[in-house]
């Protein structure tokens, strides 16, 4: 054997997926995506919601067959496919969004789930306690294999679901999103534990929509739009804007959009918000949101930017404070209230608070009008719902085949966008918006911010909970900073001087006052 | 090229459309093939089955729990659930009697038996929407309490009335078909109004589809629920009515006991979701009807009465799975 062919043997990839097409009746979910993985690579695979990214991990998980001619090769030896339990015992593990973990049961327990070692038929405790300890230290963890799920935060509920991956000898593991909802100190855990995982041999593939991560971690960067494969970057060729025109297909010079006109102190006052206070962790917040101004609201994940909004919202009950709409002194104790007084709330959680899957996007968007809509007696106005869905869907560039398909058919930054079009319907003077981009695709992104500054343009006031400094910086005009239930100061920008990053991060972690 | 990239996602929206207007057709025939099968089925085993006066007199036998299972539908599609109607069925029936009993009252016996049971009714929906006390232990508590009133209302007895002024409903026709069949289809067409064609009736849909996002959208989802409760116990109310007027009496212990389940039967097997946000109230139909069936041709087919339960048990477990399967399978294309 030559010495090139050697290195060809040990450069052979641990998964190759081939001409990989997957057709549901008429819709091309897939349409020949190929992708190859080596052992100790974190393979990031991005594109925009909807491009194909998800099927082609469940056709790599087994959950769906691939079409003929599609191959999946483990080892350069063809596997096979449309069964999750090969796949598994082939060494395939998924990392879910949504955590599968019982939360009961003791750390070893949920690694060693309908997998348990066994003496005797019976459950051999101390070999599973054992065994799930090598695994967690193999990751350099803290918490006890005996520790109740319970008791673990969702970043080390993470790393639970990773030695779960571990504990069937996984070595290619796709991780999707997996720090949508971590602490930046979780985050910066599980890179670790990534890293040990790559020196160990094991393959990784990372879906995600943050470019930083992207770049801290990927060894390559595979591209999918439009149910198909674009290209795969090498490290050192990635570059924000090729990416980013790769996964939209198009040039994104300006991204983050920001026309209006960033307002003076004479901007009259929107919302004036007083002493406003829960009891619990929000303490004594005030603050001013002038109209046609993008006020954003930063803060680590838990210093109560959410509970804030959903106090001036009505959503939950304030112990004291005042609130002042345009002046004059109003009394809200539920959403309806506030709704009726023209400020309205978009919910972080789309899913959970947001959205009826079950009912079509034209019911979804009307939601929130239909009593003004009303014919005599109470009775739907259809007529009506239909117009201002289509209008919504236009305006909004919602993509569907019909206003009547249930809101559950659409993909995240689809939903997105029913929801936004459900707030506007109720014409409000002043729009919360909690997490606007939160799991939505570049393309949808950009068409968001460009909502946002129209919105400003028209003078509405807007207040802006973000967790992505680059879009708080992008298009906000002034940030005010929350740290433990308070508002910990405020960032603007000066003449020429745009608002700077390490400004706000400071008063965020308290940083400015050590 | 870009044209024929837009031409193809045409061609692809286009045959989404179709696909899930196919869907939801044979989504809405729901169990309607089920009903038809046992039909045909004990049509074979007994050729009496389809006769004019058998068809009508499954009609007649599933309009009272028809009417109830109209009521718990509402209450189903909000996520609740309602064990409290055949004691509110029983109560009201008394009262039915009693008034009916007073003299020039006669016919008052029908609207205050009504009013007894949107009482009741509402009790419940204040203590759920208001109280915020589950739906299943507030129903179950009035389920023995209304139960007990029922009893005291005829101090244990039967009650009689051989002159009902009103027991046209129970025994009458109008052009051959019996009143009480009248009076469920009507209940059934006001209530797919409601549902269907009424901002309440999209809140009802909103609020057993996720709570509290219709609570963020402005929906005051209190009142939806005051209200739901107070049709269901309106419709157990009118089942009373109905109840006494076919028997001319009524029995505070024995009227209407687990009349509850087989309203909630009705319901599920006409695929209205347990968890709420998802159903229909011509599936509720469809429902009764299958459970009318069920007794109606095992009778006919000379099955006991002890095998008739454990038929009639399995027929909704099997039914209900059937649906499962269909619409996951539907799901999934």
């Amino acid at each position: 054997m030559s010495a090139a062919a050697r290195i060809e043997t040990m450069r052979q990839p641990v998964l190759e997926m081939r001409h990989i097409s997957k057709t549901f009746g008429a819709i091309r979910a897939l349409h020949d995506v190929s992708l190859t993985v080596h052992a100790g690579e974190l393979h990031a695979l991005m594109g925009e919601n909807g491009a194909g990214k998800s099927t082609l991990m469940k056709v790599l998980s087994g959950a769906y067959r691939p079409d003929p001619g599609g191959e999946i090769l483990i080892d350069g030896v063809p596997a096979a496919t449309g069964d999750p339990i090969k796949a598994r015992a082939a060494g395939i593990a998924v990392i879910y969004q949504e955590l599968s973990l019982a939360p009961n049961l003791s750390v070893a327990q949920n690694i060693f789930l309908g997998n348990e070692p066994r003496r005797f038929g019976i459950v051999d405790r101390e070999q599973c306690n054992q065994r799930a300890s090598e695994i967690i230290a193999r990751l350099g963890v803290a918490f006890s294999a005996r520790t109740p799920v319970t008791n673990l935060s969702l970043g080390e509920r993470q790393l639970v679901e990773i030695a779960r991956a571990l504990s069937t000898n996984a070595r290619i593991i796709v991780m999707d999103e997996p720090t949508t909802s971590l602490t930046s100190r979780e985050t910066d855990r599980l890179f670790e534990v990534i890293a040990t995982l790559k020196s160990q041999g094991i393959a990784i593939i990372y879906i995600s929509h943050r470019m930083e991560e992207v770049y801290q971690l990927a060894d390559r960067v595979s591209v999918l739009r439009d149910s198909g494969y674009v290209g795969t970057l090498d490290r050192a060729d990635l570059n924000a804007s090729r990416l980013v025109s790769m996964m939209v297909g198009r040039d994104l010079s300006t991204f983050y959009k920001k026309d209006h006109r960033p307002p003076d102190s004479k901007r009259a006052v929107a919302l004036s918000v007083r002493g406003m206070s829960d009891g619990n962790l929000i303490k004594n917040c005030s603050f001013d949101l002038h109209k046609g101004e993008v006020l954003a609201l930063a803060g680590l994940v838990g210093s109560g930017r959410t509970e804030l909004a959903r106090l001036i919202f009505g959503a939950d009950r304030h112990i004291s404070g005042t609130l002042e709409l345009g002046g004059k002194p109003i009394s809200i104790g539920s959403p309806s209230e506030a709704l009726d007084a023209g400020i309205a709330y978009l919910t972080e959680d789309r899913k959970q608070l947001g959205l009826f899957l079950d009912m079509s996007i034209s019911d979804n968007i009307s939601m929130g009008v239909l009593a003004k809509d009303a014919k005599a007696g109470g009775l739907r106005d259809f007529a009506a719902a239909e117009k201002r869905a289509a209008k919504a869907v236009s305006d909004l560039s919602i993509r569907t085949s019909s206003v009547q398909a249930n809101a559950g058919s659409l993909s995240g930054g689809n939903q997105q966008k029913v929801l936004l079009a459900r707030l506007l319907e109720t014409e409000p003077q002043v729009v919360i918006l909690d997490e606007p981009t939160r799991g939505v695709d570049v393309g949808a992104k950009s068409e968001i911010y460009r909502l946002i500054d129209n919105l400003a343009k028209k003078g509405i006031a807007i207040l802006m909970i973000s967790s992505e400094l680059p879009e708080v910086i992008g298009i906000a005009d002034r940030v005010l900073v929350m740290r433990d239930g308070t508002i910990a100061g405020e960032v603007t920008a000066s003449e020429g001087e745009p608002l700077r990053q390490e400004a706000i991060m400071e008063l965020a972690t308290g940083a400015a006052q050590r | 090229m870009t044209d024929k990239v837009a031409d193809t996602m045409k061609a692809d929206d286009r045959a989404i459309g179709r696909s899930t207007r196919w869907r939801t057709a044979i989504a809405a025939l729901g169990m309607l093939p089920i009903l038809i099968l046992l039909a045909v089925g004990f049509q074979f085993i007994n050729p009496r089955f389809f006769t004019q006066t058998n068809l009508l007199i499954v009609m007649q036998q599933s309009s009272i729990n028809i009417v109830l299972a109209a009521g718990m539908t509402f209450v189903i599609l909000t996520g609740g659930i309602d064990l409290s109607v055949g004691s509110i069925l029983a109560a009201s029936a008394m009262v039915a009697v009693m008034v009916s009993l007073v003299p020039d009252w006669g016919l008052l016996g029908v609207p205050a038996a009504i009013l007894v049971g949107l009482g009741f009714g509402v009790i419940n929906g204040l203590l759920i929407a208001y109280i915020k006390l589950p739906p299943f232990i507030v129903t179950l508590g009035s389920l023995t309490a209304v139960r007990g009133v029922a009893r005291l209302l005829g101090q244990d007895t039967t009650v009689f009335n051989a002159d009902l002024p009103f027991d046209f409903i129970g025994n009458g026709s109008l052009f051959g078909i019996p009143w009480l069949v009248i009076i469920a289809l009507a209940v059934v067409v006001l209530s797919w109004l409601v549902l269907k064609r009424t901002v309440l009736g999209t809140w009802i849909y909103a609020v057993g589809g996720n709570a509290e996002a219709a609570r963020l959208t402005g929906i005051k989802v209190p009142l939806v629920l005051l209200f739901v409760y107070g049709v269901s116990g309106l419709l157990a109310g009118l089942g009373g009515a109905m109840s006494a007027a076919r028997l001319y009496a009524a029995n505070g212990l024995q009227l209407g006991q687990s009349y509850e389940l087989d309203a909630i039967a009705a319901v599920i097997l006409g695929g209205t979701s347990f968890v709420g946000g998802v159903g229909s109230i011509w599936g509720t139909l469809i429902g009764g009807l299958i459970i009318a069936v069920l007794s109606n041709g095992l009778i006919l087919a000379g099955v006991s009465d002890i095998w008739q339960y454990i038929i009639k048990g399995l027929v909704i477990i099997v039914a209900v799975a059937l649906d499962r399967y269909r619409l996951q399978a539907g799901a999934r294309t």
